[in-house]
This record gives C-alpha cells, sequence and structure tokens, in this order.
C-alpha cells in the first residue's frame, strides 16, 4: 500500500490547489462547451449560405445561456414503466465518464511562476505515468452511459439506438487503441507528458511531430488517420451518429430523456469531442511544441499570439460599438480592449510571452481539430450501418496494425526519435 | 487508523456488497452492473497496491469488453425479471455448512501464515509497465504464447459456430 498512503500523505495545500483546479477547469469546459454549440451551429450556417443564430444578443452570442435556462425550466419527464434506477444512472455515468477524462490532459509544459502554499502549479490536475491508458480505461466504461439510457427507456428507438451505439463503440475502440501503439512504440511511455516532450520540436520545426518525424521512428500520418477517424465513431458524431440518426431512429439512445438530463448526454458528447481534440493535438501533432523551430531565425514566430489577439480585439471593438444597447456601450468593446491588452502585454514581457507559448499552441490545435469535427458534420453524408461496420473492421484494424508493425520494424532498426 | 487501510476496507466492502448484489438482483441488467462495480472496486485495490498497468487493463478488459459484451447480450435478448424457485435441499442442508466451512478454512489459512506471505522488496517497481512486459516476453514468454493460441482457437470456434446456418 505504499502508492496510496504516499499519496493520501500529501499536505492540505495540495488537496486544496487540486480541488481549485478541478473547479476551475469544469468552469471553462462546460463555458466551451455552451459556446462550442454556437461555434458549431455558426460555423455550418455559414457552410450552408445561412445565417445561423443571431437573434439573441450580438452574433447569437448570449443563445447557449438562452439555450441552458431552457433546458433548466424544461419540465423533467419520466415516461412510464422505465427502470428508475438505471434511467438516472445513466446521463450521470455519460457526463461524469466524459468530465473525468479532461483530468490527465496536460495544457502546458511549465508550472506557474508562483507557488500555492509551496506547491507548484502544474497546467493539469494528474499527470499519472498510465495516463493515456487511463484516458482509455474511461473511454471503455463510456459505452455504458449510452447503452443503459437506451435499455432503461422502456422504449422501441432508444433500445434500438442503445444496441447500435453499444456496437459502434465496441468495434470502433479497437482501431482506436492500435493505432495510437505506434506513439507509444516511439515514446516508450504511457505518459502524454513523457509523449509530448518526445516530439521535440526544436530543431525540425512540425517535421518533428509523430506525424511527420524525420529524426527517427516512422511517421505516424496513417496512425493519426485512423486515430481521427475512430475517435469520431467513438463519440458518436456525424458522419458516424447512427446511434441518434433522426430519420430512422428519432434521437437514438436519448429520445426518451427530457430537460436537463438531455443536455447531460449533450454536454458529455461534446466534452468528448475537446478530449478527442486534445488528444490528437498531444498524440500525433506535438501537443505544446510550437511549429516552428526554435533556432534564431524563426524567433518572430513567438509574436504570432500577439499578432493574432491585438487584431482580434480591436475588430471586437470595432464590431461591438455598433450596437445601441450595452453590449455596444460596454461588453464587447470591454472583452475587445481586455484582449488587446493582453496582445501588447504579450509583446511588452518577454517572459510572460515565452510562458504563453506551449498553451497557445495546444490550444490552437485543439480548436482545429474542434473545427475539423464541425467541418465534418457540415460536408460529410451519414453512412449506413454495413459500411460503418466494414469500415470498422476490415479498414481501419488491419490498417492500424499493419501501421503498429511498420512501426516496430522501424524502431527497432533505426531507433526510436 | 492508517488512511491507506481505510481506502483499502471502502474498496473491499464496495466489492463484496457488488457481488452479493450480483447474486441477489432479480434483474440481468442490475447483475451485470453489480458486475461492474465489482470490477471496478478490484481496480481501485490494485491501483492502491501500486499496480497502475494491471489496474487499467482491469477496467478496459473486464469492466469495458467483457462486460459491455454481457449488457449487450441481456438488451439484445431482451430479457426480463428472473423468477426465483424454491431453495433445492440440496443448496439448503449441504450448501450452508460447506460454505461456512469453506470460509472458516480460508481464514485459519490467512491467519496461520500471516506471517510468511512472501513480501516483495519492492512492489512499485515491479508492477510497472515495463517490468510486466519483461516478464511476459521473457520468462513467461511460453504460457504467454500458449494462451494467445487459446484465444485464436476461441475465436475460430466462434467463427464456425456463427458460420453454421450458411454451409
Amino acid at each position: 500500500m505504499n502508492a496510496v498512503s504516499s499519496f493520501l500523505a500529501q499536505s492540505g495545500g495540495f488537496w486544496i490547489l487540486t480541488m481549485i483546479k478541478i473547479a476551475l477547469l469544469l468552469f471553462i469546459v462546460l463555458t466551451v462547451n455552451a459556446y462550442l454549440t454556437w461555434f458549431e451551429r455558426k460555423v455550418v450556417a455559414l457552410m450552408q449560405s445561412r445565417v445561423g443564430p443571431h437573434r439573441v444578443g450580438p452574433h447569437g452570442l448570449l443563445q447557449p445561456a438562452a439555450d441552458g435556462l431552457k433546458f433548466l425550466f424544461k419540465e423533467d419527464v419520466m415516461p412510464g414503466g422505465v427502470d428508475k434506477f438505471v434511467y438516472l444512472l445513466a446521463p450521470f455515468l455519460a457526463l461524469t465518464l466524459a468530465l473525468a477524462s479532461l483530468a490527465v490532459i496536460p495544457f502546458g509544459p511549465n508550472p506557474l511562476p508562483f507557488k500555492f502554499f509551496g506547491h507548484q502549479i502544474d497546467l493539469w490536475i494528474t499527470n499519472p505515468d498510465i495516463g493515456l491508458l487511463v484516458l482509455f480505461s474511461i473511454t471503455a466504461l463510456g459505452v455504458y452511459g449510452v447503452a443503459l439510457a437506451g435499455w432503461a427507456s422502456n422504449s422501441k428507438y432508444p433500445l434500438l439506438g442503445g444496441l447500435r451505439s453499444s456496437a459502434q463503440m465496441v468495434s470502433y475502440e479497437l482501431s482506436m487503441t492500435m493505432s495510437v501503439v505506434g506513439v507509444l512504440l516511439m515514446a516508450n511511455s504511457f505518459s502524454l507528458t513523457d509523449i509530448i516532450s518526445e516530439q521535440d520540436s526544436s530543431r525540425w520545426g512540425l517535421l518533428g511531430w509523430n506525424i511527420f518525424t524525420l529524426h527517427g521512428g516512422f511517421p505516424q500520418i496513417v496512425g493519426f488517420l485512423c486515430f481521427f477517424i475512430s475517435a469520431i465513431a467513438e463519440t458518436n458524431r456525424v458522419p458516424f451518429d447512427l446511434p441518434e440518426a433522426e430519420s430512422e431512429l428519432v434521437a437514438g439512445f436519448h429520445t426518451e430523456y427530457s430537460s436537463f438530463k438531455f443536455a447531460m448526454f449533450f454536454i458529455a458528447e461534446y466534452t468528448s469531442m475537446i478530449t478527442v481534440s486534445s488528444l490528437c493535438a498531444i498524440l500525433f501533432f506535438g501537443g505544446w511544441n510550437s511549429p516552428f523551430p526554435a533556432t534564431p531565425f524563426w524567433q518572430f514566430a513567438h509574436y504570432i499570439p500577439s499578432l493574432i489577439l491585438i487584431p482580434f480585439g480591436l475588430w471586437i471593438i470595432y464590431d461591438g460599438v455598433k450596437y445601441e444597447t450595452i453590449f455596444g456601450k460596454l461588453i464587447l468593446p470591454g472583452i475587445g480592449t481586455a484582449i488587446t491588452a493582453l496582445g501588447a502585454v504579450l509583446i511588452i514581457f518577454p517572459a510572460v510571452n515565452e510562458y504563453i507559448q506551449g498553451p497557445f499552441w495546444l490550444l490552437s490545435k485543439i480548436f482545429f481539430f474542434l473545427f475539423f469535427y464541425v467541418w465534418a458534420r457540415g460536408t460529410l453524408p451519414r453512412l449506413r450501418y454495413d459500411q460503418l461496420m466494414n469500415i470498422g473492421w476490415k479498414l481501419l484494424l488491419p490498417v492500424s496494425i499493419a501501421n503498429v508493425i511498420i512501426t516496430a520494424g522501424f524502431v527497432l532498426f533505426r531507433g526510436a526519435p | 487508523m492508517n488512511p491507506a487501510l481505510i481506502v483499502f476496507f471502502v474498496l473491499a466492502a464496495l466489492s463484496v456488497i457488488g457481488a452479493l448484489s450480483l447474486i441477489l438482483q432479480k434483474h440481468p441488467i442490475h447483475s451485470a452492473l453489480s458486475l461492474i462495480v465489482v470490477m471496478v472496486s478490484l481496480a481501485g485495490l490494485y491501483l492502491s497496491m501500486g499496480a497502475e498497468f494491471v489496474a487499467a487493463v482491469q477496467i478496459i478488459v473486464y469492466g469495458g469488453a467483457i462486460m459491455v459484451l454481457f449488457v449487450f447480450v441481456i438488451m439484445l435478448l431482451n430479457a426480463g425479471e428472473e423468477e426465483h424457485t424454491d431453495f433445492s435441499k440440496l443448496a439448503k442442508f449441504g450448501g450452508l455448512p460447506l460454505a461456512l466451512a469453506l470460509t472458516g478454512l480460508l481464514a485459519a489459512a490467512m491467519i496461520h501464515h500471516a506471517g510468511s506471505v512472501p513480501n516483495p522488496a519492492n512492489p512499485d517497481a515491479l508492477a510497472s509497465t515495463s517490468s510486466i512486459s519483461m516478464m511476459l516476453f521473457s520468462t513467461f514468454v511460453y504460457p504467454f504464447e500458449l494462451t494467445s493460441f487459446l484465444i485464436l482457437i476461441a475465436i475460430m470456434g466462434a467463427l464456425v459456430l456463427a458460420q453454421r446456418e450458411k454451409t
């Protein structure tokens, strides 16, 4: 019992700090979730030449808040004849597991420059040696939320949706797990921070990332494609959203869930989108490593955060003053000024700028993959069920196993990067 | 009391309660859920002993894959509540004393040999991922390969059974 007693023997400051970090991360992630729905609706609307949400607040920015309130105040209907315990357990299980997987994701390389009661403040909640395995075990349990919801609803469509999705998630879990083995072979560790630091970009820039990895090992581009496709299927998103195919199954496993219980499934889905995007960035795209080499020639790349933040802030001010309400007078110009000031601070204080680089690149990559999710939703039609199973078992699984064998050969003869 | 001991007792109690509920629940899905509780609390026990890899694999393989299959089959067959039969005479008169005797025997063995249980010098190092894989692929490579042959045979058997109607 050495491990657990040394863990429990931590001082009170550690527990308080961890609690604060968890609360902060939950707050940020839930807010990001809410605005992800706004972002998704806006982007899909633009792709389809529509306007998207634009009534509630400027550019529809308060739409997520309105939706959230609506979820809270809707009547919570429990259909007759349901298995009450399992019916209530399913949304809790889905949401808890989705949020728990965020605990092992590291968001930045360096701890904050000040200490909390003598504890260094890392930009992650926990960083276990088996980080990736923890994520996979949470994904493995995540099937229950969907399957049990479908079963407990005492209705035909949810049952079919639940069956479909559990079959789909179990099938795609295999190729998802196999496709990251190449990365594990090169990093020689399950720890996410080790995997990131192995993809050193100081000399080669983005060519050092696992997806290109020119300095040893084998490029994981096939592994990445397998992983990302399987992960989209695992999160039940378009084009693999068969569990909730509207034309066939009403809304799939959450048909019988109303009010905030439905919202819990919704939040769980968006949270797992964030987790998958962070995993793509961390495993294959260098995590917090910059895409530019750390040579003096590329020094200007450090100013990219400012170059994005300052014009963005100025644009918000310019756009905001057009509104005659409190948004135009106070809120939007205020936010714009804050963002511009942040960009200016980064230029004035190089130390702050240096610190912000890692989180900036990681968050940009996560944002890119979230956009990719929405992009796929806006463009791809849904697959047929037999096509889905064929892709999973006959294409992705053999290809990812071949990728493991080839990578193992390269690591054996060429050495790990 | 030692906090590590409290963690142990909580997890142990959870797994025993889960196991009891597995037997006593009437509905197959509830029994399957209880079994998941047992699996996860066992993983917690492994974790508390420093065996991180074994704990994660326990959840992935047993908690995830195998139990999902159980739940899937129960859902697919749409199994209803079980009917209770009367206790058989054999279970009543033979089973209970035998169960008590087994418990007593196990308890006596544990108390008698408590001091002589070999204590690995460094359990953390033994349970790490790399040392487990080193053992699997060097010392125990033949049993390991034999096990994979066994699984392969099982897969082939399942395929034959599934395809029987076609031929």
